[in-house]
């Protein structure tokens, strides 16, 4: 039997703690690295490969339609890849090989979580969306209901967190470029802001979507190369992989077990709600299953997604052990200290350059940018959907707004996101932002999750419940997270944290869905009749999506 | 969508044979999940010495299979369901259509 390293000291768990969560999405602070050309370069024939691309995208970018959903002309297999490529963000390629590499199996136990709400995705939600939405998530959250409260709660969860998201992804961006390519921190901020703007300005969703494409098949590619190299070492005998990572690392066999990653079942079983419902909740993902033309399609896709996506993570554990051998035990990856150049989460880069060279090396960290690049589009183009269709066009114009001048909103939108991101992304730069993927999670999971889930399948949801129950979830998620330790401490600077649990998910989302279950109970107003009357039109085009829109032209 | 489609569509019999057939699946495929999942959990909450404990005289240990499982019946539970929802529920979804439109 394996005797247990218990005498983990406290800094040990929060510097755990605090990298399994920064694999959502945060890197923390980083050192500035020597200019790296040969990854300057990379970028920038995917920089310049993608223009192309957002040229060809704005030819087919001439309504609404278009620009929030590519005219639902996208395919099940293209739409799987570009949901992976949302979902692999260079936080989850970085930060989940450096947890594999620091602690071994705790890091797959993440990787697990984050996979396992596509399934619940499909079998309850993809094709009910597709069959009653059209642009964005609140279409079918708002189906029956009255349109003005719905839209609102809608469109403020999605701002939230889309805001919150783009942060982490602004901040890692400009932590990154130090590290990657040896540049100061605002100029990534800025290109990273520029060139997405470019994307979903001219692109729209045909452009974002590609660019997500092209990013996935690169990212695949370049980390299957390096779970092969690794791989081949060992004659592909995992156990001599494992065998020699346990000799080598300063935990021994303990790598093979779960260690620190869990602290009590309570932090465990609300961390995996986060994971599972929050997936089903990100607007930038929901978004994309308005792009196939077909409930089928849509299913194609989740499934491609769930098959990208689980590889994706086989191969990030790989690479993990394969960075315990290949660099924890090279001094050329070490800094004076005998910690890692760069940081922890350099492992993967330093692993490329041990079994690639200097090229390789180029390579992996260009599609690391690139990575990020893509994630902010998706989240801007999420973004600048919820204003113009759910506020502008539905709240303000009463869904009278013509398509022109609908787009002309989303534009605007975008460009004003875009400097928001940018002025965050600097102001941000020496701030502690663990705690905002995890937030951007929770809030999806407690407040548009349960929402959109009771708004399809609970017939006597009405208008009030959903707004109300919607909105005590998303306050819920914020104000535990404020007063949890990511933030209470790590950032406030206070002693003891309030709330003790590492996710409020299983607060917040009890407290989303008996607010929706107990205020729509209540409800006895005129409204909630014409609500609950309506459900029957709703479920028969949900189950069938006889008077959905299909292919372009919506 | 008028009420009188709507009466129709609901009182087709194989739409009720949809309903009934896709979302006692969808569930039951969903509480397979959870238990899988959450099993899983509880089991690095409650169980790590299982988990620890090697397979045979090498350093694999039990955890790593059973990681890999959850992985695994994660996908193919998802492409389970989509092949049959492709097939049998899109048939069904296309003669109701055609009857009741």
């Amino acid at each position: 039997m394996i005797t247990f390293q218990r005498g983990l000291c406290a800094s040990t768990l929060y510097a755990v703690a605090g990298t399994v969560w920064a694999a959502g999405g945060d890197l923390g602070q980083m050192q500035k690295q020597p200019t790296n050309w040969t990854a300057i370069s990379m970028f920038a024939v995917f920089v310049v490969f993608t223009l192309f691309i957002t040229k060809w995208a704005a030819s087919k970018t001439k309504s609404a339609a278009e620009f929030y959903t590519a005219g639902g002309g996208i395919t099940g297999f293209q739409n799987g890849l570009a949901i992976a490529g949302d979902y692999m963000s260079a936080a989850s390629f970085l930060g989940i090989s450096a947890a594999v590499y620091l602690n071994g199996y705790d890091g797959l136990i993440y990787s697990i979580g984050f996979l396992v709400g596509w399934p619940v995705i499909t079998f309850l939600m993809a094709e009910r969306l597709r069959n009653l939405g059209r642009f964005t998530f609140a279409d079918v959250a708002a189906y029956r209901f009255q349109q003005t409260p719905i839209r609102v709660f809608a469109a403020s969860g999605t701002l939230v967190v889309v805001a919150f998201y783009l942060i982490a992804q602004m901040v890692g961006a400009g932590q990154l470029i130090k590290l990657l390519f040896g540049l100061e921190y605002w100029l990534a901020v800025v290109i990273v802001g520029s060139l997405m703007m470019v994307y979903v300005l001219f692109g729209g969703m045909t452009a974002t979507t590609w660019v997500q494409i092209i990013k996935a098949g690169l990212l695949l590619a370049g980390a299957s190369f390096m779970a092969f190299m690794v791989l081949a070492q060992f004659r592909f005998n995992p156990e001599a992989l494992f065998a020699k990572a346990v000799e080598i690392h300063a935990k021994k066999d303990a790598i093979m077990g779960p260690g620190a990653f869990i602290k009590d079942p309570i932090s465990a079983i609300s961390f995996g709600m986060a994971l599972m419902f929050g997936t089903a909740g990100l607007p930038h993902i929901l978004m994309r299953f308005f792009t196939v033309p077909s409930a089928k399609e849509a299913r194609k896709s989740v499934f491609w997604a769930t098959t990208w996506i689980a590889y994706f993570y086989l191969l990030t554990f790989i690479i993990g052990f394969g960075a315990i051998v290949l660099v924890s035990t090279n001094p050329a990856y070490k800094d004076a200290l005998g910690g890692l150049l760069g940081g922890n989460n350099m492992a993967a880069i330093h692993l490329a350059n041990a079994v690639g060279g200097n090229v390789f090396l180029g390579f992996i960290s260009a599609v690391a940018f690139a990575t990020i690049l893509a994630v902010v589009a998706g989240l801007t183009l999420s973004g600048a959907s919820a204003v113009s269709h759910d506020l502008y066009a539905t709240v303000f114009k009463k869904g009278q707004a013509a398509s022109d001048k609908e787009l002309g909103v989303s534009r605007i939108t975008t460009v004003v996101l875009g400097i928001v991101a940018v002025i965050l992304g600097i102001a941000f730069e020496k701030q502690n932002i663990a705690f905002m993927v995890s937030l951007a999670f929770a809030i999806a999971a407690s407040a548009t999750f349960p929402v959109l889930f009771m708004a399809v399948l609970w017939k006597d949801c009405t208008t009030r419940g959903a707004t109300i129950g919607g909105f005590l979830g998303l306050i819920t998620a914020v104000g535990l997270t404020l007063v949890s330790k990511s933030v209470w401490v790590d950032v406030l600077g206070h002693k003891d944290a309030i709330f003790p649990y590492t996710s409020p998910a299983l607060f917040s989302m009890t407290a989303g869905f008996v607010g929706i279950w107990l205020f729509s109970i209540l409800d006895r107003s005129e409204r909630a009749r014409i609500d609950r009357a309506g459900y029957a039109a709703q479920k028969v085009r949900s189950e069938t999506g006889i008077g959905a829109s299909g292919a372009s032209g919506h | 969508m008028e009420e009188d489609l709507v009466q129709r569509i609901e009182s087709n019999p194989k739409y009720r044979q949809l309903v009934a057939a896709r979302s006692s699946y969808g569930w039951l495929l969903t509480g397979m999940m959870m238990v899988a999942y959450y099993g899983y959990i509880l089991l690095v909450a409650f169980g790590k010495n299982l988990l620890s404990a090697t397979i045979g005289s090498g350093v694999m240990t039990w955890g790593i299979p059973i990681g890999l499982f959850v992985i695994v019946f994660t996908v193919a539970i998802t492409g389970i369901y989509v092949w049959r929802a492709n097939r049998e529920f899109d048939d069904l979804t296309a003669q109701i259509r055609s009857e009741v439109l």
